[in-house]
Parts: C-alpha cells; sequence; structure tokens
C-alpha cells in the first residue's frame, strides 16, 4: 500500500530549475532503500511558489520543500522518508522570524489564499483523467447535461455575478445570453489561452496544472450557448501546456466525456486546439478569430460583435482560460457560493502573478476586494533587501503603475481603473526604489510599438513617435516640451486606434505621469535620473577613501579606463572614456565605486561636455 | 459515459488521490529511529501496509517519526485517533501488526495486550 506521495511540481517554472532530474532522482533514491512499493512519486502542475523551485509536497505530511535539486535527494529520502524527520536544509524560511516552515498550512504565501480555480493545481497529476474525475471532475458537465436545461445554465451564470477574466471584466452571464439569442448555426466556444501580459502567467498555470477544468467549462458553455464545437487558441511558447492540453483532450474522449452524446443526453461537444505565434494582438477577439482561421491576425472593428459574426462568419463565444475554470465550481457549488465571495460589484475570487522586486513570486489565488497592501506585503512577503516599494504595474503594458500613497485600493475593476490603471489578467509586477519610472513606461511603450499589428496608423505611428520621445528623455536629450507631447499622443492613441492594444498602450506613460512626473522632469530639466537607472545620465566614480586596491573594478571594465595612478595603491575611472556600463559598479565588493545622477548643476563642473550638450537643448 | 459511471470512476479514483486530502480517522505512527529501525520497525511497517491494503482501509494515514525513547520497547507504533485519543504499542511484530489493524484500526477496539500507554490529550477532556 502506498502510505506516501511525494507530489514534484513539473509546471514550466520548476522544470526550468530542473524538477525533472529531482523526479528521477527521487525515483531512484526511493527504489535503493526499498521504499518505492510504499512512497510514490506524483508529477502536478504549479503550486504557485515559481522562484523556490524546484518544489515539492509530502503528503499526508504536508510539508513542503523547496529548491529540491537532484543532488539534494538522497539526504532528503534519508531524512524524510526512511527516518521520519523533515530535512531541514530545504524547508522554506519565514522572512519575518527566520524560522523554517514546518507545513503547507503554516506557509502565509498558501494559507492567506482562497483557491478556487487553482483549487487542483498542485494537487493533482494533470496528466492523469483519473485524478481529476476524483476531485468531482466531469460532475458539473454531468449534473448540467442530466438535470439543467440550457437557459437554467445561462441564468446560474448570470447569478453568480462572475465577471470576464481577461480584462475588460464584462459579465459573463450577460455574455452567454447574448450568444444563445443569437439564431444563426452553427455556433462556436474560444478559449482565450493567448496569454500575453509581460509578467503574466496565470493562465499557464491553470492549463499546466488542471487541463480538464478548462475542458469541462467549455462544454458547460457550448451546452447552454447551443455550441457543439469549441476552440482553445494558445501559443506556442506554451509548449508543456499545450503538450497537457493535448493529452487532457485525447483522454477525455477516450473516457467518453468528450464527443457524442454526453451523459446519454443527446448533446455533441468537440475540442480542438489551435496554436498561434504569440503575437501580443492575437489576444484581442477579433484578431483571435482571424488567426484561429488560419489568416493574418489583425483586428476588425466592432461591431459585429463576435456573438452576431465570429469565427467563419457565425455566433461565437470567446472567454479567457480563467473565466472557462471557474464554470465548474459555479455549478457545483452554486451561484449563491460564488456570489457571497469577492465584493459587491465584483465576485469570486482571481489568480493573481506575482512579480518583479517582490519576495515571494509566484501565482496566488485571492478573493476580489484584497487590498494591494495585502498582496504585496502579506501574501508577496514585502520587497526584498530592505528596499522601499515605489509602484506597481497592474495590467500589464495596457495597465498603469500605481504609486504607494494607493496600496490600500482594493482590487477590483472598477477601484483600479479609477486610479488609471487597469486589472487586466492580474499581473502584478512590483518595482522598489531602483526603479526608473521614464524607463518602465519606455519598456513598456517598447512592448506595445513591436506587437503593434500596423493595421491602423494611430497604433502604428503613435507608439512608435511616443516610443522615439521616450527614449530621448531617457538618454538625456529630453525637451522641455515633451512631456506636453507625450500627454497629446497619448490622448490621441487612446481615442483614435481601432483596438485594445493601441487604446490601452498609452496607459503606462499616462499613469507614470500622473503619479511621478517629477521624475520626467528631472529627467528632462535637470539631465537626472533620479532612480540611477538612465544610464546615459549616470556618473560613475571611485571613493577613494574605500578603494583597497583590489583591481576586480579595473579587470571588469569593458573599455580599459579604471587605471592605478603612478606611485598610489588604489584606482581610479578616467570618465571621459567610461561608457557607464555599471560593471564596476557591481563588481566592487567594498561599495567604493560610486553610481550617481548628479544631474546639470554637478555636471557642469566635472564634464564641460554634457554640461555644454545640456545647455544646448 | 452516463452519470452513474462517472460515479463508479470517481469512487475508483478517489482511493488513488486519498492520500491528499487529509482528515483521517486514523494515523499511525511508527518509531524509526535507530533503535526501531535495528528492530525490525521497517518489516513490521510493510507488513500492516500490506494488510491495511488487504483489507482496503482507507481512513488510516501511516506515518513515520523519529525515536521516541523507550529504547528497549521497540518496535513502537503509536495510533492516533481524529479525537485525540493515543494508544501506544510495543514490541510489535509483523503478526502484532495485523492483529492491530483488524482489531483496532477496522473494529474500533484496543488490542489490550499489547498497548502500552493510552493517552488522552487533556485539552479534548
Amino acid at each position: 500500500m502506498i502510505r506516501t506521495h511525494v507530489l514534484v511540481c513539473t509546471g514550466t517554472g520548476c522544470t526550468s530549475s530542473g524538477s525533472l532530474a529531482t523526479r528521477d532522482a527521487l525515483l531512484a533514491e526511493l527504489k535503493k532503500h526499498g521504499l518505492d512499493h510504499e512512497i510514490e512519486v506524483v508529477e502536478t502542475g504549479c503550486m504557485g511558489r515559481c522562484d523556490l523551485g524546484p518544489v515539492s509536497l509530502v503528503h499526508p505530511d504536508g510539508t513542503f520543500y523547496k529548491n529540491v535539486i537532484a543532488a539534494d535527494v538522497p539526504k532528503l529520502v534519508e531524512e524524510h522518508f526512511l527516518k521520519g524527520r523533515p530535512y531541514e536544509k530545504l524547508l522554506p524560511v519565514d522572512p519575518q522570524s527566520q524560522h523554517a516552515i514546518l507545513t503547507q498550512a503554516d506557509f502565509t504565501f498558501f494559507n492567506r489564499q482562497m483557491r478556487v480555480v487553482r483549487d487542483n493545481c498542485g494537487v493533482i497529476d494533470p496528466e492523469n483523467i483519473n485524478e481529476y474525475i476524483a476531485r468531482d471532475g466531469y460532475t458539473a458537465l454531468g449534473k448540467v447535461l442530466t438535470t439543467m436545461k440550457p437557459d437554467q445554465v445561462v441564468e446560474e451564470i448570470k447569478a453568480s455575478g462572475l465577471r470576464g477574466r481577461g480584462g475588460a471584466g464584462f459579465p459573463t452571464g450577460r455574455k452567454w445570453e447574448i450568444m444563445r439569442a443569437a439564431p444563426e448555426s452553427p455556433k462556436y466556444v474560444v478559449c482565450n489561452a493567448d496569454e500575453g501580459d509581460p509578467g503574466a502567467f496565470m493562465n499557464r498555470s491553470v492549463l499546466e496544472g488542471d487541463p480538464h477544468s478548462v475542458l469541462e467549462g467549455m462544454a458547460i458553455g457550448g451546452y447552454a450557448m447551443g455550441a457543439t464545437r469549441g476552440f482553445i487558441y494558445i501559443r506556442a511558447e506554451y509548449g508543456l501546456a499545450v503538450k497537457r492540453l493535448h493529452i487532457a483532450i485525447e483522454q477525455a474522449y477516450k473516457v467518453g466525456l468528450l464527443g457524442k452524446n454526453l451523459f446519454e443526453s443527446g448533446f455533441d461537444f468537440d475540442i480542438e486546439v489551435r496554436i498561434g505565434a504569440g503575437a501580443f494582438v492575437c489576444g484581442e477577439e477579433t484578431a483571435l478569430m482571424r488567426s484561429v482561421e488560419g489568416r493574418r491576425g489583425q483586428p476588425q472593428p466592432r461591431p459585429p460583435f463576435p456573438a452576431q459574426r465570429g469565427l467563419w462568419g457565425k455566433p461565437t463565444n470567446i472567454n479567457n482560460v480563467e473565466t472557462w475554470a471557474t464554470i465548474r465550481p459555479i455549478i457545483l457549488k452554486g451561484a449563491k457560493w460564488f456570489a457571497s465571495i469577492g465584493t459587491e460589484k465584483t465576485k469570486g475570487t482571481k489568480v493573481f502573478c506575482l512579480a518583479g522586486k517582490i519576495n515571494n513570486t509566484g501565482v496566488a489565488e485571492m478573493p476580489f476586494g484584497t487590498t494591494l497592501r495585502e498582496m504585496i506585503f502579506d501574501v508577496g512577503g514585502g520587497i526584498p533587501d530592505g528596499k522601499k516599494f515605489k509602484a506597481v504595474q497592474t495590467g500589464g503594458p495596457s495597465g498603469g503603475v500605481i504609486p504607494e500613497q494607493h496600496l490600500d485600493a482594493t482590487v477590483e475593476y472598477e477601484s483600479l481603473q479609477k486610479l488609471g490603471s487597469i486589472m487586466g489578467s492580474g499581473g502584478l509586477v512590483v518595482m522598489d526604489e531602483d526603479s526608473c519610472m521614464v524607463d518602465v513606461a519606455r519598456f513598456f511603450m517598447e512592448f506595445c510599438c513591436d506587437e503593434s499589428c500596423g493595421k491602423c496608423p494611430p497604433c502604428r505611428v503613435g507608439t512608435r513617435q511616443m516610443l522615439n520621445i521616450l527614449d530621448r528623455i531617457c538618454a538625456g536629450r529630453g525637451e522641455l516640451d515633451d512631456i506636453k507631447k507625450l500627454e497629446d499622443l497619448a490622448a490621441m492613441v487612446k481615442d483614435t486606434s481601432l483596438c485594445g492594444l493601441g487604446q490601452t498602450a498609452p496607459n503606462p506613460v499616462l499613469t507614470t505621469l500622473r503619479y511621478f512626473r517629477d521624475e520626467y522632469e528631472a529627467h528632462i530639466l535637470d539631465r537626472r535620473c533620479p532612480a540611477r537607472v538612465c544610464r546615459e545620465l549616470l556618473h560613475f566614480e571611485i571613493d577613494q577613501a574605500l578603494c583597497k586596491g583590489c583591481s576586480l573594478c579595473a579587470r571588469a571594465c569593458a573599455v580599459q579606463t579604471i587605471h592605478k595612478v603612478d606611485g598610489q595603491k588604489k584606482f581610479r575611472l578616467d570618465t571621459t572614456k567610461c561608457i557607464r556600463c555599471g560593471a564596476c559598479f557591481d563588481a566592487c565588493r567594498f561599495d567604493a565605486v560610486k553610481k550617481t545622477s548628479p544631474g546639470i548643476h554637478d555636471a557642469l563642473q566635472e564634464e564641460p561636455a554634457l554640461a555644454a550638450k545640456g545647455g544646448a537643448a | 459515459m452516463n452519470l452513474e459511471e462517472l460515479k463508479k470512476l470517481k469512487e475508483k479514483a478517489q482511493r488513488q488521490v486519498a492520500l491528499r486530502e487529509g482528515n483521517k480517522k486514523y494515523r499511525v505512527v511508527f518509531s524509526m529511529g535507530t533503535s526501531g529501525i535495528a528492530a525490525g520497525a521497517r518489516d513490521v511497517m510493510t507488513t500492516m501496509l500490506d494488510e491495511l491494503d488487504k483489507r482496503g482501509l482507507d481512513n488510516v494515514e501511516v506515518a513515520v517519526t523519529g525515536e521516541i525513547g523507550l529504547v528497549d520497547a521497540e518496535p513502537m507504533v503509536r495510533v492516533e485517533e481524529a479525537s485525540g485519543e493515543k494508544v501506544t504499542y510495543a514490541k510489535v511484530d509483523s503478526a502484532a501488526a495485523r492483529k492491530i489493524v483488524s482489531e483496532h484500526l477496522e473494529k474500533g477496539k484496543v488490542v489490550d495486550g499489547l498497548a502500552v500507554g493510552k493517552v488522552k490529550e487533556p485539552e479534548q477532556k
């Protein structure tokens, strides 16, 4: 009999930190000790703490292990499985108390979460349909097909208050109702798995960890709206998610949970996977549909909306991965239960991705109405290295930054919109005092400019012009009216672009201008980067009092501009040749290399060349 | 596939993942320190797992722990009940292990001759 399950995360995050080698080592080591008949190794999807990978969870003890690399496995097996005591070296440590955390239940990151959508992720083997079925899998579909009329299903989703998780937050039940009423046939349902925001990977984690929940949601939606075919549109970069979707679909057909006459109700449902090339614009629904049809992914004007004329001109409903995965718990536990979670306007939970300058990087599911502060400082564990929080970017390149004074804002569609940002798909990129907000805006603008499909000029030309201005400001060549130009261009791009990509692309610029205007002004007027990020505005020198003469900086320098002055033990940096790459700053172990952004006034004395350039502007 | 078939499939599959759900009625803890292993605790545990499997008991979780301290009474096995009651068995051999399964874990009767101590947690009173 198996007495213990060792769950090893084989999601994309942990796989890239070596969890497959860990799995193999575990299997070999358990066999060596003759434990393979009582201890089973199970591969699961993402558990949520990608930064601690490879992670592993031991049941029934509930012990959570971090950084389980293959080399540590022999000792782990000896300690935990043979002798029955936790292997302390691999236990996570509480950042506040510095104590080892013994079980997953004691881990703040996990016990502050509420898992509705990700209930199965990191618990079941996503490549085994039986484990999904054991946790009530396909019971919701069975219930819907045998006891409910399509209209009742739509009503149930409406009553739950579920809103689309892709970003816009349109009520899902209402969307289904419109589609159900569409007179034409055939109809199609589509799962939008073209997750493209930098720093967002919540959809990937659901697809990798619990693919059947998406399939089941789509089948329920198909029944409710009168569609018998579903498409999952996913980007090719998500290789593991694609593989697991294919396995899940194949297994579901095999046991008869997809295909003809499901649950003997006469309802047929088929699902196909369509792979995209990973263009950001293909997350926009009209561009997505064109791509599914095999055409170039470019948006179309709306109306007609997809529910009127979608795939191949037929009524089509498109929902995000997370929306589809939320259908099952709503059917199983009821609309009332779901509506009791969250806030007045936004019900349920949301999966968030924590990334950037934050202690706990990973995926966390929280009810709507949680404040940004709780999200970043409780679940996220705060900012590393004692640095100060500066801002958080929500909603990816379409969203905006939110500064410290609004940390107590609740996370829901309306409240973030009021602050000039958006909820988006749920990515939270945290920035500390070392982040330059002009540089952040430049980064996101570069992303949007690259990803613009080029169909409409406001987006194609406008984002390029905005990027040129931002590039100029970061390089210390900003002009006095650049801020005004940025604001005018932003308004034009926002108002006149064809699709959501262009309409939201100016958001990072607008919000950084709103909350961090002084940084723009410092760049333009003083030629100074307060966060010391923008390379052209930096100044390096070596503090003679602190220099030990170790030569690390001189060896790191790519342009040989750091030398010992004759007869002296210490190094000096010749600023005329310095390219301001920062390699010496990173190399010095004694804080002797000083990185400053002195601005135009100080620069006057030290560097006439820079001052002349600044003066001319 | 109909609802009945799905239910059957689910019941079968549930045994596979039951370990991860928690909430077992019994937790059996083997003392697996050096003295426990030397006294044969590993074989006893294998026997017990085999017996549990044979009887299809799935409300029991089996765990190992370190040295308990009463070295000459090894192999020692502690049966903890969800209610907080704990019974410790001493000098458990394979036959005794099977008996603990059939009497205590299946029927809820403490095997008197083998038990050395029966502790009720104070806060549970």
